[in-house]
């Protein structure tokens, strides 16, 4: 069910500006993938390439190859409706649709798309809530609005609505950024649970929570401010933490940069 | 709970000590002073050969701003006297700009509520002369909901959709062009509205005056508000929401559909309702395109109709009181539908926006 990446000669850009250029890297299925590096480097940009969400922008196109276990996302007659079923994606602020209840939220992907059928929509909200480790808090209040929860629960009703739809890759764009220690925390077991079914790819602003979650982590960085960001190195999560090859990249995570 | 008392220096004689406290006017102050102002300018009214009813109020105004102002200037010193001069001038204005409303109002109820009855509302005017006592607003009230309606059933889809385009798909020069035309048509005179119809589709087309025609030119005058409202409202929706959509894999028409739409629904509503209310006292294009009869005619495709402003218009314009007595009863009539509208729009507004 989780899938492999593979990015070749990615470079994405917002109107004339080169956002991120020349990014190569693959992404193992059933891996977290954790993308640091100072603010403007490009790694939300790269993040939102892999599901075609760079696009939706005015302006922004995409150069390079994606390929989702072989199939390029970027390839003519590939429709970026059904690259979105198949890569989901969960946004830095929690957004659960205001007018929808905490139900609704969870099966808008398949409501929206035309599935109808009562028992099994049930069936999916409860599996859904479990999966994203939200169903006891929530169980006797589906039918609530769900934008009455606390931040940490939105974001975990948005993880529910994001697996709901069952992609094959979860992309998470600093999921925990808004939210207290204690749901960064709740949140943080879930990615491991995940695990087990998706290819997920994190984008984090916080390291220790890179070294704690992820098994690969690619590190970005840009020269200065409006050169376009590229990645300085990708490896397994333990060497990048403790014996980075490059030297920028130790500067980085001990702390001396950035 | 006990307070343990240090025995000090005597505060009250320090010179240094902070100043935390003022003197304040009471709380009564502005209104003594208000009451104040507004009996002098009655004296002046009574005393003096000032006669001018407006002259008065606006010297009362004007009393009672430069009276605040004074007395607190030498009470309370400038920084609250800057501040008691604005919060007056700010109420003043408040009541000045009340006044024409609620003498709009007073005049209407007090000239139009005798002729309400039962009758009035069930009987056209079908042969009732100028000078004949009854006679009613039934078909104008029909004729008023029949064009309203049809109308609203032209512009609201059609306004939505140009609204829909300009926020989500426009870009560039073509959206650039809509938006401008759309300003040009909200300041089209009415009347402009109204001739256009006759002469397109009365005259030109040769479809004769009817309550559709009525019709076609309230849309061309709803549509403009109708884009503008929603196109704001549209607008205020976040832009993670859309993107929550996609990232579903829900395709963008259905995501515009399913969340933006309904997100913004009760602005939307409230913009409609106010373009509704707007149109329905409408007389000028009415005029024109639906001419105005006195028989019942509650088919809107073909034959001449009535309506509430037309009613009014043409029962105004005759000599006799009966018939201005009936105007003024339709005049009422009109202000409290269109009232009722309004709060139609704002209970729902209201409603949705708890949730």
């Amino acid at each position: 069910m989780a899938t492999r990446i593979d990015v070749t000669g990615l470079t994405a850009y917002y109107g004339k500006f080169k956002a991120v250029a020349d990014v190569n890297l693959t992404i193992e299925p059933k891996n977290v993938t954790a993308f640091i590096g100072p603010s403007g480097c490009g790694k939300s940009t790269v993040l939102r390439t892999l599901n075609r969400m760079h696009e939706v922008l005015p302006g922004a196109r995409v150069e390079g190859k994606v390929l989702l276990d072989g199939e390029d996302l970027y390839g003519a007659g590939t429709d970026p409706v059904n690259v979105r079923r198949t890569v989901g994606m969960v946004f830095q602020r929690p957004n659960p649709f205001p007018t929808m209840s905490i139900y609704e939220n969870v099966i808008a992907g398949l409501k929206l798309n035309g599935v109808r059928k009562k028992a099994l929509l049930d069936e999916r909200v409860e599996e859904s809530l479990r999966g994203a480790n939200l169903w006891e808090e929530v169980k006797d209040r589906l039918g609530r609005p769900g934008a009455g929860l606390s931040g940490g629960q939105q974001q975990r009703l948005c993880i529910a609505r994001a697996i709901a739809v069952e992609p094959q890759v979860l992309l998470m764009d600093e999921p925990c950024s808004a939210l207290d220690p204690i749901s960064t925390l709740a949140i943080e077991d879930l990615i491991t649970k995940l695990k087990s079914s998706f290819t997920i790819v994190i984008v984090t602003h916080n390291m220790q929570q890179a070294s704690r979650v992820s098994d690969a982590t690619a590190f970005f960085s840009l020269e200065k401010t409006g050169d376009p960001g590229r990645l300085v190195e990708f490896d397994k999560t333990s060497k990048i933490f403790s014996n980075p090859t490059e030297k920028r990249t130790e500067d980085y995570v001990s702390g001396r940069f950035g | 709970m006990s307070t343990a008392t240090v025995s000090g220096p005597d505060i009250d004689s320090d010179p240094d000590r902070l100043r935390l406290r003022g003197q304040t006017l009471p709380r009564w102050a502005p209104l003594a002073v208000a009451a104040g102002a507004v009996v002098v300018s009655l004296l002046i009214y009574l005393l003096t050969p000032v006669d001018s009813e407006i002259q008065i109020v606006l010297m009362a105004a004007l009393l009672f701003v430069i009276a605040t102002t004074v007395v607190s200037t030498v009470v309370e010193g400038g920084r609250r006297a800057r501040d008691r001069f604005a919060t007056t001038l700010v109420y003043t204005a408040f009541l000045l700009a009340v006044i024409p409303l609620v003498a709009v109002l007073v005049s209407v109820i007090s000239k139009g509520a005798g002729r309400l009855d039962a009758g009035f509302f069930t009987h056209s005017m079908n042969g009732i002369g100028a000078r004949d006592v009854g006679g009613g607003i039934y078909h104008a009230i029909i004729g008023t909901v029949e064009q309203v309606l049809l109308a609203s059933v032209l512009a609201v889809p059609f306004g939505l959709l140009v609204a829909i385009y300009l926020v989500e798909y426009g870009r560039g020069r073509i959206s650039r062009v809509i938006s401008f035309f759309v300003d040009v048509l909200t300041g089209l005179p009415s009347i402009i509205a109204g001739l256009f119809i006759l002469a397109f589709w009365v005259l030109a087309l040769d479809q004769g005056f009817s309550g559709f025609a009525g019709a076609l030119a309230l849309a061309v005058l709803m549509i403009p508000t109708v884009v503008r409202s929603a196109e704001e409202m549209l607008k205020l929706v976040p832009n993670e929401l859309r993107e929550a959509g996609y990232a579903l894999g829900v395709p963008q028409w259905r995501t515009i559909l399913r969340v933006v739409v309904p997100t913004a629904l009760p602005g939307i509503v409230t913009g409609v309702m106010l373009a509704v209310a707007r149109v329905a006292g409408e007389t000028a294009p009415v005029l024109l395109t639906v001419f105005g009869t006195n028989l019942i005619n509650s088919n809107p495709f073909s034959g001449e109709q009535s309506s509430l402003p037309l009613y009014i218009y043409s029962q105004a314009g005759q000599p006799q009181q009966f018939a201005v007595d009936r105007a003024w009863a339709a005049a009422l009539v009109l202000i409290i539908i269109i009232m009722v509208l309004n709060l139609v729009a704002r209970l729902f507004a209201g409603r949705n926006r708890l949730k």
